[in-house]
């Protein structure tokens, strides 16, 4: 694919990739690199069972390129990263303003009589992460929104190169916090693809624990902030008693409340400090206290009201863009990592078929991860109950990748992590990760129609994305 | 309705004691690591991640750098230690150079001459009703979670007069997490300077001390607003904040 003119090699990507796309694979990603003095253009297409990059390379002095966005949608974002990151412009895009890079606010998308811009952020009105929304109103609907994301954006990428092996599952972990698992997890698949090794099967299943309390603890993270937005005391106290004692029984295993420090290359740092029977005794009483406070919520009609129709998503938009974990579920589109390119224990666990979601609504959303979670404690539990003998065991096997490129993924709360991770003689070269929170965060454009100020906090609560992740 | 008034008596008063009396939860809180013995220790270059270990003369480690992946305690144990309890005066520090164990000597001596918490003189008015806002400078989303935890049941921060607050105009203490990204430079200033007097600025976790393993490009907000309190963490725990508001307020000493 390495073709010496812009515009063939350039050509040739897109054409391959819309091949693919109308296929039924999903475009997944499309980064930029600078390796010596030319700039290579990887995209990431997701199949069943694998993750193809395919690539094309810009010659070395290079300014611009033919845009892909008006071929492949989701490359939207994508196109502004690599021109604020490399300044190499895309031709033809259609809005190439700033993403990651500071930027004046965007020039008003709708103009009339009455029309006016209300920021939320970048500082905003309660403890939550950075980042700016600019909703465009005439007063109660919300004709227009625009975000820029470059608030938090940390360049954790760039500081990737170099590290060490070891130490960069470290800097994964902090990548996107509250999802710190799946990004260690998706970082840990690619250097354990590129050294050729295979983890313990110990390892694989505390692995699928870890994964699903995160699971577990983000989408409870949602019902709080949802139950919020709506005013429902009680239900936001119960749900935030429950995603506490989630985070200590985190804590209670390992010492951290993010899991942060299990999952490393080769398998795991130690096994948990309680045995898969306490760890099964403690999670029972929570996952009945869950499940029956999940079904007032859901009958709760006042609640419902408030999310029924709210922030709707078809699932045309869905399927076009790849929308990732629940948000993608919600709207008909699943592509769940954990299914379709198992990873660790999850290939030795009887997989949950999703649910079959149509309306695309804050609700449906609502009711994927209400569904996600009593899969979660299902897979918990039969990880544990099926544990190994632990005198048997070693956490983890040695991983120490030579030379080498691989992408690693994993299905985080939010949806697939990806992360394209290339070792040079033991040390990180290069490094990109891609957060579902960055591929969805775009389709937050899209879902005002018919929403009012007042639905705001619902449809962000609905997302359940981290800005951290989105802008790295 | 009427079903969430009888959920809501479920599991009757989950709210911990503290500071009234010990949370078993916080005292078993898995600390930043500290020094325990000053053995050869030539072969611990290169053993941090973060450059937290120092080596002139005595193995010191800065806990502000700290980000608890563990690697020294479990490569010399004889020397490295995790620190127990969330909560108490050590778990907070009042100095940047605080943070740095064992305290070099002339910070023992102005700790140890009982100098007031510079913070709590100022808010020493407050009494209880302490207002808080908080400010992400770049952080990687987890110390907010911990934060959100705090008007929850189990902290319940209420109950100690404790309350967030959306205007920096109406907020006594400003709560800043993240390692400080550039584009938050701007913003955190403009919150911090539109809080009226007495005012305390928090800086919570590692990231926002030192900026943690970003620490080669950004450094944490202490650049940005002038620090009263450092909670170190990677991230703190809910009790670790809880402890410095009180502590920034002259609530705890």
């Amino acid at each position: 694919m390495t073709v010496t003119s812009t515009e063939p090699a350039v050509a040739a990507l897109r054409d391959a990739l819309t091949a693919r796309t109308d296929r039924g694979d999903r475009f997944a990603g499309l980064f930029a690199a600078r390796r010596g003095d030319t700039v290579t253009l990887s995209a990431h297409v997701a199949a069943p069972g694998r993750i193809d990059t395919l690539e094309a390379e810009l010659p070395p002095d290079a300014t611009e390129y033919p845009s892909l966005t008006p071929a492949i949608g989701a490359a939207f974002w994508y196109e502004r990263l690599i021109h604020d990151q490399t300044g190499i412009v895309p031709e033809g895009h259609p809005r190439l303003a700033p993403l990651i890079k500071p930027g004046d606010p965007l020039p008003r998308h709708v103009a009339g009589y009455g029309l006016f811009t209300i920021p939320h952020g970048p500082v905003r009105s309660g403890v939550l992460e950075s980042m700016e929304y600019l909703v465009e109103t005439p007063g109660e609907a919300i004709p227009h929104l625009n975000m820029r994301i470059f608030y938090k954006h940390r360049g954790i990428a760039a500081r990737f190169a170099g590290m060490a092996v070891p130490d960069g599952v470290l800097l994964a972990e902090r990548a996107e916090g509250i999802a710190s698992i799946a990004h260690a997890l998706a970082y840990c698949h690619a250097v354990e693809a590129i050294a050729g090794c295979e983890i313990p099967r110990g390892a694989a299943l505390l692995r699928v624990v870890h994964a699903e309390l995160e699971r577990i603890a983000n989408h409870l993270d949602v019902a709080v902030r949802l139950a919020d937005a709506a005013g429902l005391a009680v239900a936001t106290a119960r749900f935030a008693l429950h995603k506490e004692r989630v985070l200590r029984l985190v804590s209670a295993l390992c010492g951290s409340r993010f899991g942060r420090g299990v999952v490393v290359p080769g398998g795991i740092a130690a096994f948990p400090r309680k045995r898969p029977a306490e760890i099964l005794a403690e999670l029972a009483p929570l996952e009945q206290q869950v499940s029956t406070d999940m079904r007032a919520l859901l009958g709760t009609s006042s609640f419902l009201d408030r999310l029924r129709g709210t922030g709707p998503l078809t699932p045309a938009r869905a399927r076009e863009h790849g929308a990732l974990g629940p948000i993608g579920k919600a709207s008909g589109y699943a592509d769940d990592a954990r299914l379709t390119r198992p990873y660790d224990g999850y290939p030795a666990l009887p997989s949950a078929e999703p649910g079959t979601h149509k309306a695309g609504d804050a609700l449906a959303r609502l009711r994927v991860r209400a569904e996600e979670i009593t899969q979660a404690f299902g897979l918990i539990r039969l990880a544990l109950s099926d544990f190994p003998e632990r005198t048997r065991l070693t956490p983890r096997v040695p991983c120490h990748p030579g030379t080498g490129r691989a992408t690693g993924w994993a299905e985080a709360p939010q949806g697939e992590v990806l992360y394209d991770v290339t070792v040079e003689d033991g040390r990180i070269s290069h490094c990109q990760p891609r957060s579902a929170s960055f591929h969805n965060l775009v389709l937050m454009h899209e879902v005002f129609a018919g929403d009012i100020l007042t639905d705001f906090p619902f449809i962000e609560a609905s997302f359940g994305l981290s800005a951290a992740g989105a802008a790295l | 309705m009427s079903i969430w008034a009888l959920r809501g008596l479920r599991d009757g008063v989950v709210t911990t004691r503290w500071p009234r009396r010990a949370d078993e939860y916080a005292d078993a809180w898995r600390g930043p690591v500290t020094v325990i013995g000053d053995a050869d220790a030539q072969d611990v270059d290169g053993l941090c991640p973060t450059g937290a270990i120092e080596v002139a003369g005595q193995v010191r480690v800065d806990q502000g750098k700290c980000i608890l992946c563990g690697r020294c305690v479990a490569q010399r144990p004889d020397l490295f230690a995790w620190s127990a309890g969330a909560t108490g005066p050590d778990a907070a520090a009042l100095t940047r150079e605080a943070l740095v164990i064992p305290h070099i000597a002339e910070t023992d001596e102005a700790v140890a001459g009982g100098r007031p918490p510079p913070g709590a003189a100022r808010t020493a008015a407050l009494r209880r009703s302490v207002h808080v806002r908080h400010v992400d400078a770049g952080s990687d989303g987890s110390e907010e979670w911990e934060i959100q935890a705090l008007p929850g049941p189990v902290y319940d921060v209420h109950r100690l007069g404790v309350f967030f607050t959306a205007s920096p105009r109406h907020a006594d203490v400003l709560l800043v997490t993240g390692a400080g990204s550039p584009g938050m430079a701007g913003p955190l200033r403009t919150t911090y300077d539109g809080m009226p007097d007495p005012r305390v600025v928090i800086a919570v976790g590692t990231d926002a001390i030192s900026g943690g393993l970003l620490g080669d490009r950004l450094t944490g907000v202490a650049g940005a607003v002038p620090v009263d309190v450092f909670v170190p963490g990677s991230p703190p725990s809910p009790f670790g904040i809880l402890n410095a508001l009180l502590i920034a307020t002259g609530k705890l000493r």
